[in-house]
């Protein structure tokens, strides 16, 4: 059952997606490690964290795709999972440190030294252990997903509502993680990491590795996703977007299927944070904000929601322009961004990807119609909702 | 009071108290500073009563200048000068003027030495020229001090002041301070009695740090009396605190009120949340800015009025904005909430950089126009005018904006349209000019709250964002399509603030609001006033 989900998820599409990431996931590095320096093919050594850094914010597109463009919820607190598995990675990052901080404390961080701590805080222990850390990483995203989405899908709160409270939920961790009570580094949040896994994290071939891991990490995400949504469940998921009152009057329990989205794509982005904060090198609450949440929103509509690619060639296109915006004409960053915003809505509803599959089902519609026309008796395909 | 009325009075105080030879009077004060060098102790302390008893108002300075020590008498030509230490030499000063003398050695000058006896007789001179003073003010001061370090010697003159006092609230203060004075006596238990009375019934901070004070020194007898008196202030401070808390939190919840109207109205009709709201009412408060900076150049006798200026500008601008909004990108999206919500959001960016572009990026100055600044006490509570104003200029907008939806054309339609927009279509209702209409007025709204947050907050273009969030809250808690759901909202979102900022300090206090919204809207989906409806997606 399950090998034959996986073997639907590979559909000629996908194919090629997972193939293009593994040769990446191969050749950036090669290239960044092999080559000399100044050689025309060699990856310069600052795009290598920069490349995986949007290969992150690629994952927590798809993974807000996932429940916006398949089932409708608009998130507006999908930073928050994503922050949330930063801030455990994090802190395994934290521990490794040691004794080698400002203070030289071998145990305490440097801001609860500062903050005067005595002992470490209690959510603060096993931390020290990667898989504690890569599992708390993708825990704690999908416990306050389901959590959240338990109370929210059972009392049918949808659209708008729904917006709104994602955002109140990421706004209020965003205020909690701001204390420095909290035992998270307050607003300064947590940096300085030197290692991971025992690997200097500012080496170039540790940061090959972490380019590496992302783009197989991606690809990983969307072999999964390509698998639920090829799925019969991914049909259920489509017609609760499409209709939610007729799916569950049909017999569907539509909450169990929008709560199963919505913990899946929380764990996406959670796993997604964990990769960004050893390539960035820091984490603070500021990814809290829900102006980060809306920016995700806005990488996957303009990639095509509802599409599986879009949403990774919207982050990457829309982060890329951030790059060159904010090296170039720093003041107009957010002129374009707003921009965007307002026209992708307005002129690309279905985003880049969407805009040529449906010029391309259209074209291939006329010609059937033409062939029909001929006398052919082939049925045109259904056209799909939305 | 007149000062004329004052100086029989205080010619009867002077000569009740001070023993000096009745000629002292007619000595002037410069004559009298010169011959204080001469003569031993008690004569400078004759002299100094002297001084007192001329009632002159540089007298009190000169004594402070001796109590402390620092008057001199030059050697040279023998005059007396007050002198500050400023490095290896004394910076000399005529005591009765303060004229700048020079600087001259240590050893130029001659110390006119005071002992213990003289400070106090300098302390209680000094304090019957104040308390005595013409001006209230002064009096108020002179009471406040001796409040603050009570001392039995100044009593005699304490109810001599009492006396003369014809101010009710320097009395109030005398009063207090001659029974906290009486409480540190060894006076009579009657006495003593009657002071817990008066402490008591100030009931202020300041009488129960005095009854706290005296727990420790009073006569065992008294102790229920000043324990009762402790409860007694203590409960009516709670109540106080109780009462300033309310209206810090209906302040609160005036500004959610005004920043949120204008968000449920276009809610509301059109089912869409409005990104770019904070930015308009950021909008209104640059026009304030903007109306305040012509004004402060052309005509500056207006500034008063600056404010009743910039209303109706702030309300045409932003409502233009608004309509402009609405006509160019609002209405290509109608039927896609979400989406209407992504390009505002994208709007509200471009809205931001535009201003942060013409007016730079820092916080620009908004002045108070007199009559909104300063505050008045009432009862135990400390209420500002600028605060005051806002409260009522909400509920002001508040009824002005109920009577629009209520009684006129316009509101009738926007009524319908809320709803049932295909079934108001149906009866003739031109749905795209009310959706315009609807839209220009939210945002003339929040334009002219955005006049009145200019006076309380940061005029910057991240003002929009910080209220934003909040306005969300409130029109999504009150629920859609009842104004009264919004105000009932905003002040209790606002006082509940308020209320748990003091056990959870305000940060924390904020995250407890977020999570029982959050909480909240699973209960009741649509808000606390939900427009009942049959249809399964509403």
């Amino acid at each position: 059952m399950i090998t034959r989900t996986l073997f639907r998820a590979f559909d000629g599409k996908a194919n090629w997606v997972v193939a293009l990431l593994a040769v990446i996931a191969v050749l950036v590095p090669l290239s960044n490690l092999a080559l000399p320096v100044g050689h025309p093919l060699r990856v310069p050594d600052h795009f290598v964290p920069l490349f995986g850094k949007y290969l992150t914010y690629a994952m927590l597109a798809l993974a807000l795709d996932l429940v916006w463009g398949y089932c409708g919820i608009l998130s507006l607190g999908h930073g928050a999972f994503f922050a949330l598995g930063g801030y455990a990675m994090g802190m395994y990052l934290m521990r490794q440190i040691g004794d080698r901080g400002v203070y030289a404390n071998p145990v305490l961080p440097d801001f609860m030294v500062f903050l005067n701590y005595d002992a470490l805080p209690w959510y603060w222990h096993g931390f020290d252990m990667f898989w504690f850390a890569a599992i708390v990483a993708i825990v704690a995203p999908a416990v306050l997903a389901f959590v959240f989405g338990w109370f929210a899908f059972r009392s049918r709160v949808t659209g708008v509502y729904l917006s709104i409270i994602t955002q109140a939920m990421t706004y209020a961790l965003l205020l909690a993680f701001f204390r420095n009570d909290m035992g998270f580094g307050g607003n300064n949040g947590l940096t300085d990491f030197k290692d991971i896994l025992g690997f200097p994290i500012q080496a170039s071939t540790t940061r090959a590795a972490l380019f590496a891991a992302s783009a197989i990490a991606l690809a990983l995400c969307f072999i999964v996703c390509s698998a639920v949504v090829n799925s019969k469940l991914g049909k259920v998921l489509v017609a609760t977007r499409d209709a939610e009152s007729r799916t569950r009057f049909l017999g569907y329990r539509v909450d169990n299927y929008k709560l199963f989205a919505f913990t899946a794509s929380a764990i996406m982005a959670g796993i997604a944070g964990a990769l960004y904060v050893p390539q960035v090198g820091i984490i603070n609450p500021g990814e809290f904000a829900p102006a980060n949440s809306i920016e995700i929103v806005i990488w996957t509509a303009v990639g095509g929601r509802g599409t599986l690619v879009g949403p990774i060639i919207g982050a990457i296109l829309v982060n890329a322009g951030k790059s060159w915006f904010t090296g170039v004409f720093p003041e107009f960053w957010l002129f374009a961004l707003g921009g965007l915003f307002v026209a992708v809505t307005i002129f690309l509803p279905k985003g880049i990807v969407g805009a040529f599959t449906g010029g391309w089902s259209a074209l291939k519609a006329r010609r059937i119609s033409a062939r029909a026309e001929q006398g052919s008796d082939i049925a045109p395909e259904p056209s799909p909702a939305e | 009071m007149h000062p004329f009325r004052l100086i029989p009075k205080l010619l009867l105080a002077l000569a009740l108290l001070i023993t000096a030879a009745p000629g002292a009077f007619a000595q002037d004060v410069e004559a009298l500073v010169n011959t204080l060098p001469e003569g031993s102790y008690s004569d400078r302390e004759k002299v100094i009563f002297d001084l007192a008893a001329t009632g002159d108002d540089r007298v009190a300075s000169i004594l402070k200048v001796l109590g402390e020590g620092d008057l001199y008498v030059r050697e040279e030509d023998g005059r007396v000068v007050a002198g500050k230490r400023a490095g290896r030499d004394y910076a000399l000063s005529d005591p009765l003027t303060g004229e700048a003398l020079g600087a001259a050695p240590s050893s130029d000058l001659d110390k006119i030495r005071v002992n213990n006896r003289l400070r106090r007789a300098i302390r209680s001179a000094i304090g019957q020229l104040t308390l005595m003073s013409p001006s209230p003010s002064v009096r108020l001061t002179a009471a406040r001090s001796l409040l603050r370090n009570a001392d039995p010697d100044a009593l005699e003159l304490l109810d001599e002041a009492l006396a003369a006092e014809t101010d009710t609230g320097v009395k109030t203060v005398m009063e207090l301070a001659r029974a906290t004075t009486i409480l540190k006596t060894d006076a009579g238990l009657d006495e003593k009695t009657a002071a817990i009375d008066t402490v008591t019934a100030r009931g202020n901070r300041e009488a129960l740090a005095v009854l706290t004070a005296s727990l420790s020194t009073a006569p065992s007898e008294l102790t229920p009396a000043i324990e009762r008196g402790i409860a007694g202030i203590e409960r009516k401070l709670a109540m106080w605190d109780g009462l300033q808390n309310v209206w810090y939190g209906l302040s609160l919840g005036s500004v959610l009120l005004l920043a949120a109207i204008g968000l449920a109205i276009t809610f509301g009709v059109m089912g869409v949340i409005n990104m770019a709201h904070g930015e308009i009412v950021m909008l209104g408060a640059y026009t304030t800015f903007a109306v305040q900076q012509v004004i402060r150049i052309s005509f500056p006798g207006l500034f008063d009025y600056s404010l009743a200026i910039a209303l109706p500008l702030a309300f045409l601008v932003t409502a233009l904005v608004g309509i402009a909004i609405e006509r160019g990108f609002i209405r290509w999206l109608y039927g896609r909430p979400l989406e209407t919500l992504l390009a505002t959001w994208g709007l509200s960016l471009i809205l931001q950089q535009t201003v942060r572009t013409i007016f730079g990026p820092n916080n620009r100055e908004v002045g108070n126009p007199g009559w909104m600044s300063g505050a008045f006490d009432l009862g135990g509570l400390s209420i500002t005018w600028n605060r005051l104003w806002i409260v009522v200029f909400a509920l002001v907008v508040f009824a002005i904006l109920l009577a629009v939806l209520n009684r006129t054309p316009l509101g009738l339609q926007m009524r319908a349209v809320t709803q049932n927009r295909r079934m108001a279509s149906s009866m003739g209702i031109r749905t795209p000019w009310v959706d315009a209409l609807t839209f220009g007025l939210g945002s003339g709204i929040a334009g002219i709250a955005g006049v009145a947050l200019s006076q309380i907050d940061n005029v910057s273009p991240n003002l929009g964002q910080s209220y934003i969030i909040d306005s969300f809250m409130v029109v999504v808690f009150g629920g859609v399509g009842n104004l009264w759901g919004t105000l009932v909202g905003a002040l209790t979102l606002g006082v509940a603030n308020k209320f748990l900022e003091p056990f959870a300090g305000a940060v924390l206090g904020k995250i407890f609001i977020l999570v029982f919204i959050i909480l909240f809207i699973q209960r009741r989906p649509r808000g606390l006033f939900a427009l009942k409806g049959r249809a399964v997606d509403a």
